[in-house]
């Protein structure tokens, strides 16, 4: 090995690479020369040595390779250093500990200020490598003056060093716009380059830090300029790129449309285009069509939409109707555009015509429905499900103006059992819709439907939505009527756009996998990371002091937020969670439009939500004959059972039961832009939901209503959801529902679930949360000091159950007022061996005493511990009420 | 004399049965954090037959997701460039009938991914001339030298071919030869001193009798032309490609009589973004040989000519299965130059069944398997107009088609730049000598599509 022989030298390490793992003995042998060479008076010659030495992995050997490595990171020579800086990252995915132990990442981190751009270039790519492992580490901490210093080496390193500079420059914060736009200026000829990948990296950079420039100043328009004419280039580029490069626009075009909005026809499809770049185009030039350039579009969109390719021409079909619902004024020209498609009669055409057109009926009501003779006319060549449905539904929907509309459903019953849910749920509304405004001539057709339905169905959905239309239009038509017949909430433009605090989570990942898929990297990097959430700075101006970009914690007490008021469309002010809604007083809605909330969660919501327990519905009252039992459709009626405890009994309590801070419920990821935090309490007998309703989409939010799955203990709203005004964008409103425990009774798992569904004009979302057992504590709880112990003893000892609470800071009084005030009362106080023991009683709402006996024991610190015994009837309660004990004794 | 043993390292074990070699590594290393990981060449018909690691093996298995999109998709051109698995991402591209299929595991740009490996294959292309299955095998020694010195660990190193050629010399017939006899291989004896330099791209010490700069301005035009002739879309994807043999460190000059022309540009490393911002000239240092000095984009649609223009009339009469099919080109704001090389090319619809054909010049085929009807026009005279005229048949009981075939065209037209842009001089400083200078202008075809 210890040859002159250049030629000879790079032959035996590379075949050491490649061997050493297997033979690590003979590897071992290997190190002298390695050491050697890396004194060599030739740095190529130490570079090749310490290259190869990171490349074998062999654990013997890294520890020799310490010292050489550490003389290579401090070499007197460029090349030496960059080769060292990269090494330092092999040796790290060896043995991490020792790369730390060594030192090395400091070393690492003062080649950041080197004064070889290269060498800066290589020592960012081995420190992200590394931080990748790392996600909590501090490793690339970045000030102005390294800034400064990676910003220079950017100008002068090879096109590689420059993507990883740039992807380490957009992970940093500037302090104010000045910084930023400094920093963009001297980025911006990094959209000249022939690397697309480079050019795609500083438009990451551009699009964060402009997130921070003010859209007044010239610069901002500047830049957005120049924004356009590298992304047109990169689809000039081969296939591949173009692909990643559209999936990144589609993104860019979300956040500021304004940058692409004169570039529609690069996006125009050409018929040799690979698939995957035809439909990312499609996808684009709908988000770009506007009133300026909707012909042109539909005129292209018409061309696709005779093209050979099935899903392509499919996709064209849609997007035709997305213009229509888009762009109002091109409404009508995109219904004769679709209805000249029908005319061609190509099956799959045809099918996906009609899907849109029921989406434009939707938007556009009462405007074109004299196409729907067209539509009839191509009723037998539908075999789609989702096009099935949707004519069913034109025709139920317009059924009055549909002469044959119960033959033409009736053809539809007829293979009813075969047909997919989709249709089959479309069916039973339609015929149920036609029933209502045709009564006379189709009740032998609607009974048929119920049937099938309820009794031949296997189908929950099915089955509960049968038994609704049932009871309803057998109870009281009327009604029927006007919760079958409601208007419907319009549908909303845009409705594929992404979640704006995921879009801008996405800005910040320009470039990357995350924005390929369009997923944060969270939701499918491997092994867990812990993959940081980025966010887009804050703007801020240069005179004004610098506010945190991190996310204000989930559920943090509301007291603990800043006092300030955002200005409308920060993009931190949703961050911050800050109440910007009006205070919630005054008359409940208008009885119709409660009405029409209601509607809205029976037709497609509750039944879900009752689906999901089928027997439960079948043996509660459900389960008798249809018609027979009075609906309960959730709301207000009052039962006799529990009127008993529900009233203020006046008992003294001084001051409301704990209430625990709110919690977020319902991320606004999962509910297309609504966000709910809440929490519970109890206050002078009555049981409350406060809620925080934030809405973080880009549309304004109205029509809310709330309903909750039947429960353990009967919780149901005692009134409907006050939301005054429209929630706009960035908005939150706090609201308090009153509960009362007269809903219907479910024994849930766990006890103490909540199922709620709540609707808005966009969806209805679904989450579940725990209410706090305390909140059902009613103020007679208070048992008499006889009856206590005739109970105690009548409880058999089975039903006991023992708790232990550790270190509680207070003596037997406190802890005695305490749960005074959340309704737990005392009864009796002992002292037995210097040990306190309280007797205590409860009642919840639904009648269930709890007795308690609670010791309190001096633990070894000023804390006490408590021994808590429950006896109960129903004993499944205990574990709950403990829990009650500890949150109240605890906060 | 280099060792047995060390030869066939190189030529065989690891590179002709990787299979074997496999078994002795573990199968996963627990941490892996590397740009790209592996590389699979893979042919059209779905076989590896190149494979190579940068860290540690990743089992071929992998590349089954890969054959499952293969499959899925019609056409090879229509796999999609990012396939996710479960523990991996093969990210693809697709040239010369080969996909080059990068392994990577953990978030990196995919775009920079892409980027190397097009750079992979453009480096092959220089090395062999042409880049294909067969070449590649040939030359299995000189791939896996030339991947090894492109890739460190993952990152990038060296990919520029200038100092990748000093590195590793490209293969002559005389060097395979001679390295039979003697049993030496290509690595150079020389270490990449370019690396050290200010330039890294260009090496040291280069020296010609002949000192010549050679630059091709070629533009393509890509357009879509609607049913009635009008332009929907028109652009110009434009290049300078330069082919500079001089002797030593020259500095290079290069000016414009309308640089205005140039406001969307991606320049080569070489040149001096802050010069071409103040001044809108080009000056650099070159690299030795053939390299794309910069690529432009002109989309302003009036400056776009079209020099061509189709006439076409293809129709199906309802009662008839015969149609009617007739295509004119001609040429228009040509600038007094000839358009050459013109091919007409469309995709028939299925249902025609065969075509009966006359040109006034060239030669026509069509496939009755893939429909697709090709015309080989040859040169466009003004005076007299190509045409191809005839008729044609429907399958039996096949329904009228609805839309008309798209033509695709090719066409080239020398010594011009169709957007105008004109080299004003070029200049040399820092060194004595006069070099022989040239400029060639072009014009072709790109994606060229007319609608009927």
């Amino acid at each position: 090995m210890q040859t002159d022989n250049l030629e000879l030298k790079k032959l035996v390490y590379l075949y050491l690479m490649n061997y050493a793992k297997s033979q690590p003995d003979m590897a071992i042998m290997a190190v002298n020369t390695f050491v050697k060479d890396c004194e060599d008076p030739n740095p190529l010659i130490r570079a090749l040595a310490v290259r190869t030495m990171g490349c074998i992995r062999v654990d013997k050997i890294t520890e020799y390779l310490c010292e050489p490595l550490r003389k290579c990171l401090k070499d007197e020579d460029p090349y030496v250093r960059k080769t060292a800086a990269v090494c330092v990252a092999k040796l790290h995915d060896i043995n991490a500990q020792l790369v730390e132990d060594q030192g090395f990442l400091d070393t690492l981190k003062d080649l950041i200020s080197d004064s070889n751009p290269m060498v800066v270039a290589n020592a960012v790519a081995a420190l992200s490598e590394i931080a990748e492992s790392h996600p909590s580490s501090n490793l690339l901490d970045l000030n102005p003056q390294s800034i400064n210093k990676l910003l220079t080496a950017l100008n002068e390193c090879t096109e590689w060093g420059q993507i990883f500079i740039l992807d380490c420059l957009a992970n940093y914060t500037p302090k104010d716009d000045r910084e930023a736009q400094s920093i963009c200026e001297r980025v911006t000829p990094r959209l000249s380059h022939a690397n697309s990948a480079v050019v795609l990296s500083a438009v990451k950079v551009l699009m964060k830090f402009m997130e921070m420039l003010s859209k007044d100043l010239d610069y901002y328009g500047t830049l957005l300029k120049k924004l356009a004419p590298p992304l047109v280039t990169l689809l000039s580029a081969e296939p591949e790129l173009q692909y990643v490069a559209l999936r990144n626009i589609n993104l860019i075009v979300q956040k500021r449309p304004e940058i692409l909005k004169h570039e529609m026809k690069v996006f125009f499809v050409k018929y040799n285009d690979p698939i995957y770049v035809k439909l990312e185009k499609l996808d684009i030039m709908i988000r770009l069509a506007s009133q300026a350039n909707i012909a042109q579009v539909l005129a292209e969109l018409k061309e696709y939409a005779t093209e050979v390719d099935v899903d392509f021409v499919r996709k064209a079909v849609r997007a035709i109707g997305r213009c229509a619902i888009k762009v109002e004024q091109s409404a009508e020209r995109c219904v004769s555009t679709l209805l000249d498609l029908i005319q061609t009669k190509v099956n799959y055409v045809v099918q996906e015509a009609i899907v849109v057109i029921k989406d434009i009926f939707r938007k556009y009501p009462n405007k074109y429905e004299s196409v729907i003779a067209t539509l009839c006319e191509n009723l037998d060549s539908l075999d789609e499900p989702e096009a099935r449905a949707a004519m069913i539904w034109i025709v139920g929907e317009y059924a009055e103006r549909i002469d044959n509309a119960d033959e033409l459903l009736e053809s539809f019953l007829e293979g009813f059992h075969d047909e997919s849910t989709q249709v089959q749920l479309q069916l039973l509304t339609a015929i149920v819709k036609l029933f209502l405004k045709k009564p006379t001539e189709t009740q032998e057709l609607v009974q048929q439907v119920l049937s099938l339905a309820t009794q031949d169905s296997d189908n929950p959905d099915l089955r509960d939505r049968g038994y609704i239309y049932w009871r309803l239009l057998s109870t009281d038509p009327v009604a029927a009527k006007e919760v079958v017949l409601a208007e419907k909430p319009l549908i909303s433009e845009e409705t594929d756009l992404i979640e704006p605090t995921l879009l801008d989570e996405l800005i910040c990942y320009i470039g990357t996998l995350a924005s390929v898929y369009h997923k944060p990297p969270s939701a499918f990097v491997e092994g867990g990371r812990g993959v940081v959430h980025k966010s887009l700075p804050p703007r801020t101006a240069s005179n004004e002091s610098t506010e945190s970009p991190e996310t204000a914690p989930a559920g943090a007490p509301m007291g603990e937020q800043p006092d300030v008021i955002p200005t409308q469309g920060d993009l931190l002010g949703d961050l911050l969670n800050l109440d910007l809604g009006p205070p919630v007083s005054g008359p409940p809605l208008s009885t119709s439009s409660v009405q029409i909330g209601a509607v809205d969660l029976l037709g497609g919501g509750l039944d879900s939500l009752m689906g999901d327990d089928p027997e439960g519905i079948g043996d509660s009252n459900f389960g008798a004959p249809p018609a027979a039992a009075p609906a309960r459709l959730g709301a207000p009626i009052s039962s006799g059972l529990s009127d008993l405890f529900d009233l203020t009994s006046g008992v003294g309590t001084l001051s409301g039961s704990y209430v625990a801070p709110k919690a977020v419920w319902l991320p606004a990821m999962k509910a297309k832009g609504l966000e709910i935090s809440g929490t519970f309490t109890r206050q002078v007998g009555s049981i409350s939901m406060d809620l925080q309703l934030t809405n973080k989409a880009l549309q304004v939010m109205t029509d809310f209503a709330i309903q909750f799955n039947r429960n353990s203990f009967g919780l149901a709203p005692a009134a409907p959801l006050q939301v005054h005004a429209p929630l706009s964008p960035n908005q939150t409103v706090e609201i308090s529902l009153p509960l009362n425990t007269v809903g219907s009774v479910m024994k849930m798992d766990p006890l103490n679930n909540l199922q709620v569904a709540v609707k808005n004009n966009i969806d209805i979302f679904y989450f579940s949360t725990l209410y706090p057992l305390h909140i059902l504590f009613v103020e007679d709880g208070k048992m008499d000091r006889q009856m206590f112990l005739a109970t105690w003893k009548d409880i058999p000892n089975e039903n006991e159950a023992q708790f232990q609470i550790r270190d509680c800071p207070l003596n037997a009084e406190a802890v005695s007022s305490r749960l005074q005030s959340s309704n737990i009362f005392t009864i009796a106080k002992r002292n037995v061996e210097g040990q306190d023991m309280l007797y205590q009683s409860l009642k919840l709402t639904n009648g269930i005493w709890v007795l308690a006996e609670l010791r309190i024991q001096p633990g070894n610190t000023s804390f006490m511990d408590l021994e808590l015994s429950l006896k109960c009837r129903a004993p499944e309660v205990s574990q709950h009420v403990y829990q009650a004990y500890e949150t109240v004794l605890k906060n | 004399m280099v060792p047995c043993a060390l030869l066939a390292l190189l030529r065989g074990e690891v590179l002709v049965n990787p299979g074997a070699f496999r078994l002795e590594r573990p199968s996963f290393p627990l941490v892996v954090s590397t740009m790209i990981h592996s590389l699979f060449l893979i042919n059209s018909s779905g076989d590896i037959f190149l494979e190579k690691h940068w860290k540690s093996v990743v089992s071929r298995s992998v590349c089954d997701y890969f054959f499952e999109a293969q499959e899925r998709a019609t056409e090879a051109e229509n796999v999609p460039p990012v396939i996710p698995t479960p523990h991996h991402y093969l990210l693809s591209v697709y040239r010369h009938k080969i996909f080059f299929v990068a392994v990577i595991q953990t978030e990196v740009p995919p775009l920079f991914v892409i980027e190397f490996l097009h750079r992979v294959v453009d480096t092959f292309q220089d090395y062999f001339g042409v880049c294909s299955e067969p070449v590649i095998k040939d030359n299995v020694v000189v791939v896996y030298e030339v991947l090894e010195e492109m890739l460190d660990n993952g990152f990038p190193l060296a990919t520029e071919s200038n100092i990748l050629k000093e590195l590793i010399k490209p293969p002559t017939i005389l060097r395979t030869v001679v390295n039979t006899i003697t049993g030496s291989t290509n690595v150079g004896d020389q270490l990449p001193t370019g690396q050290l330099s200010v330039v890294p791209w260009r090496r040291t010490g280069v020296k010609y009798t002949n000192n010549e700069a050679y630059f091709d301005v070629i533009e393509e035009i890509d357009a879509i032309i609607d049913k009635s002739g009008s332009t929907i879309t028109a652009e110009i994807q434009g290049v300078i490609d330069a082919c500079v043999k001089l002797t030593g460190m020259p500095d290079l000059t290069l000016s414009f009589m309308n640089p205005r022309l140039l406001d969307d540009v991606s320049f080569h490393p070489c040149v001096r973004f802050k010069r071409w911002e103040s001044e809108r000239t080009l000056s650099f240092i070159p690299p030795d040989g053939n390299f794309r000095l910069l690529s432009y984009h002109v989309s302003a649609q009036n400056l776009v000519a079209i020099p061509v223009y189709v006439k076409h009339n293809i129709s199906f009469r309802d009662s008839s299965s015969l149609g009617r099919f007739e295509i004119t080109v001609g040429p228009k704001q040509t600038m007094g130059k000839t358009v050459e090389g013109v091919i007409v090319l469309s995709q028939m619809h299925r249902g025609v069944l065969n075509m009966s054909l006359t040109p006034s010049q060239g030669t026509h085929t069509f496939d009755p398997v893939t429909k697709m009807l090709s015309w080989d026009v040859g040169k466009i005279n003004p005076q007299k107009l190509p045409s191809l005229k005839g008729t044609m048949s429907l399958q039996a009981g096949a329904s009228k088609p609805d839309e008309n075939p798209t033509v695709n065209l090719q066409f080239k037209i020398q010594q011009l730049a169709i957007s105008g842009l004109k080299v004003n001089r070029l200049d040399m400083y820092g060194e004595k000598y006069k070099p022989f200078k040239g400029i060639k202008y072009m014009t072709k075809a790109g994606k060229f599509q007319v609608r009927t």
